[in-house]
Formats: C-alpha cells, structure tokens, sequence
C-alpha cells in the first residue's frame, strides 16, 4: 500500500488516480500511524515552502516522515514535496526543511519567466542506467510537466537521475536510496509520467 | 527546452461542449469528458474548461465534468467561468483542476488574485482579459462577453495583475475570437514582453500558420483555440509537426 500525504496541501486525487490506473493500491493518510504502517510515502506538495513545513509540523507528521524515511521506507516527493526534503529554502525568507537531502532551494532568476511552468524536456543523468532504476526506459526525447518557481540546488549531484534546463541545468528528478523526488508532476506528464511514476511503483512494492 | 504549449478550449454548457462564434450562435459539439480524452492523446498539452452555464444546477452538472476529467486525463487542465470568490477557487481544485482563471470578478475586485495567489499558490491563479483595441489604437479590457468597456487598459491590468501573484495570463482578443483571422500578434507581444509570467495566447485561430505568428513574432508561450479542433480543421499531431518544421520547440509524441 502506498500512501499519499495529506497535509492540506494540493491536488492529491490526481496521483491517486495515476496510481490507480497502473493497478497501485494507494490511501490518502494524515495521522502518523497510517504513515507508519504504510509500505512506501508519497508527499505531494503545491504552494509555499514556509505554509507546507508549518502544516506538517502542526499535525505532527513532519518528524514521523523524516524518522519513516531516514529508516528506510521509499518516500517520493512531488514538486514542493521535493523541495521539503532538502535542509533550507529560500522561497520569501529562510526556511528550514526536513533535511532528507543535502541542499538549498533556490529561485530561477529572472532571466526567464517565472513560474516555470510547462513541458520541458528530461536529460537522464550521464551514469544513470537507463534500463532499469527510476528513469527506466525515459530518454532526451521526453518531456515531463513543471509548474514552479523554486528549484533545488543539490550538494552531491550523483543524487540527481534526470536533469532539466530552464535558464540553467537544474534538477528534474532525484534519488538516494529510499528518498525519490520528482520536480514535475508525474500524474499530470501523460505517458511519461506514468512511466515514472510506474518505475517508482515497481521499485517500492 | 520548454516547449509552447497547445491548449484546446472547452466551453461547457449543461455538461455538453458547445462552440459560438463572437460569444454567439451556440453549436453543440461533444460530450467534454469524452473530447477532453481525444485531445490528450492527439498530444494537447493541457486543457481549459469554461463553464458557461447560469444556474446553481448546471454548476454542478460542470463540477461532475471537472472530477470525471481529472479521473481520466493525466494532463494539466484549467477551469474558467463563474468564478467569483476565493470559495470557487477552492471547489473547483478541490474538484481536480490545476489551475483556475477569473476574469470579471478580477475586474471588479482585484484583491481576489492576491488572497487566490496566497491561499493556493501563484501557479494556480490564471488572470483571463478579453480585450478589445478602441479607435486610438490602444487595448481595453472588456466585460460580459464584450459587451462592458471597463475602459482599464489592458496592458497595464496584465501588469497589475501579475504584481498582484497571478502566475499566468490567457489573453483573448475579441476582436478576432471565433473569426479565424489570426491571432492579434500586437497586443500579445506587448504583454508577453512586459510581464514576466507566462501569457497564453486566445482569439483568432484560423489556419496552422496562424500558431507559427503568434508563438514566434506574438511571443505567446502558449495558443489557445476552440472551433478550429472541435471541427476537425486543425489536427493537433500534424500542427505540432508543423511548429516543429517552422523551428518551434514543442512536446511531439510518438
């Protein structure tokens, strides 16, 4: 069973429905012990980083998913999902994230327009195995759909899988170990979404 | 790269598609679900709903065509019309769309973008100005299907509105909407060049080449049209072919 987060923050019918059309069984949850009886997490995520981090922290799950996470159960995070992995973002002040991920959330610049929102194209990371892992079976010819303003700015990029440019080269998906994250939405990139978010699945369950 | 978008508009009336020409001489067209479905797979890149009905019971018969969309179609979509209040904003996301656009009651009160962009993000707030050029030239917003002249210039409203957190513009220019005579390239290009958000492009869409101008030489990050795909005059797959052949950046599938 894989749950889906529910702090109040977003769209999270959408991933359910993904997951449900590739045949995941999958639970909206907002009470700690439905997290910790779950086989994987998803945090979905859309809005500011400050108002996401306070919901968690107010409903007391934000240590339970760090303590779930950091212990092993595979968590994906999806747009600010993503960016709630990472210790610090800089979106209208500083703010302190769960600190999955080593790393700083940063703004475009406003050399493009922002958000960033559309279809941008992946680029699978140059040691990532494109046969097998989360970006199985994705290529250059791909694209996914971004919707943000914020990116993160990983310390160790072998944790970047797929790659995006807007502007600059900035990360599309990660992963490390058992801690995925996506910063386009899978459940709203079509095929190549499902593909992802599929990958996941098979990964997890 | 980022591709432009192509976006096919449905205007919903009593759960049906329907298609007039200058806000006129409604034609029914499809079941929206249905059609929203075809499109995705011929590689529409998101989707815009309109909801055009009057009455409390056609609302809800629209709010059905949101989640049953949402449910079946796994690319992005807005809502559009009738939304006058925050509370709308939050029924009809919570009904699965992505983002909402608001038009009149923007109009009338501004604030709306503001508490919308703080409530639920920026990136869900879609500012729509149906705009019309006057006798000097210069562009007006315009209400209630065209027939209001708010006399507020549409540039500086785009402006406004994108100071005040929307986090994208539908600009449809009512001159041209529904008369296939091209995108109005003009008034496009001005306001994608001084906002810094994306601006979708509405009104106009007549022929393939159409989209190459406005994409190109309007600036407009995305195009939007209705009646040229609802009839079948356009063909999604083979106008991104045709982007693509003219040096447009857009998302292609196999």
């Amino acid at each position: 069973m894989i749950s889906i987060i529910d702090y109040g923050a977003g769209n999270l019918k959408s991933v359910q429905h993904a997951l449900t059309t590739l045949g995941f069984e999958s639970d909206i949850v907002s009470s700690k012990e439905k997290i910790i009886e779950s086989d994987a997490l998803i945090l979905p995520g859309v809005g500011a980083f400050r108002d996401a981090m306070e919901q968690l922290k107010s409903m007391d799950l934000a240590e339970t998913i760090k303590n779930q996470a950091e212990n092993g159960k595979p968590i994906l995070g999806i747009c600010l999902g993503l960016q709630l992995f990472y210790e610090t973002s800089y979106e209208n002040g500083t703010w302190e994230g769960l600190g999955l991920l080593e790393g700083e959330i940063v703004r475009f610049r406003d050399d493009v327009k922002v958000p960033h929102m559309g279809w941008n194209t992946l680029i699978p990371h140059s040691d990532v195995n494109p046969e097998k892992g989360l970006a199985e079976g994705i290529s250059e010819k791909d694209y996914a759909y971004f919707v943000h303003s914020f990116y993160a700015e990983p310390k160790n990029q072998d944790e970047v899988v797929l790659w995006s440019d807007y502007g600059l080269k900035f990360p599309a998906a990660v992963q490390k170990g058992n801690i995925y994250g996506m910063q386009f939405h899978p459940e709203k990139s079509s095929e190549v979404g499902m593909k992802l978010l599929k990958n996941f699945g098979e990964l997890v369950t | 790269m980022l591709a432009k978008r192509i976006i096919p508009c449905l205007d919903v009336r009593n759960g049906r598609v329907v298609k007039g020409q200058k806000f006129q001489n409604i034609k029914d067209v499809d079941d929206p679900v249905r059609l929203a479905k075809t499109y995705s797979e011929l590689g529409a890149d998101e989707l815009v709903f309109y909801d055009i009905t009057a009455s409390n019971e056609e609302r809800d018969i629209f709010i059905d065509v949101v989640e049953q969309t949402a449910e079946q179609v796994h690319i992005p979509f807005t809502v559009g019309g009738g939304i006058r209040s925050v509370e709308d904003f939050r029924k009809v996301l919570k009904a699965g769309a992505d983002k909402v656009s608001v038009n009149s009651a923007a109009v009338k009160n501004p604030q709306i973008i503001q508490e919308a962009a703080e409530k639920f993000g920026s990136q869900c707030v879609v500012l729509s100005i149906d705009a019309k050029q006057n006798e000097e030239g210069r562009w007006s917003v315009y209400l209630n299907g065209g027939r209001v002249n708010t006399e507020k210039d549409a540039l500086e409203w785009a402006k406004e509105g994108e100071r005040l957190g929307a986090g994208e513009i539908v600009l449809n220019a009512m001159d041209t909407d529904g008369i296939k005579t091209g995108f109005s390239l003009d008034i496009t290009k001005a306001i994608s060049e001084q906002v810094n958000i994306p601006v979708v492009a509405s009104g106009g869409a007549g022929t393939q080449k159409h989209f190459l101008e406005v994409l190109t030489e309007g600036k407009a990050d995305a195009a939007l049209a209705a009646s040229v795909f609802h009839f079948e005059e356009i063909e999604i797959k083979a106008l991104k072919n045709y982007l693509a052949e003219n040096d447009v950046e857009v998302r292609q599938i196999p």
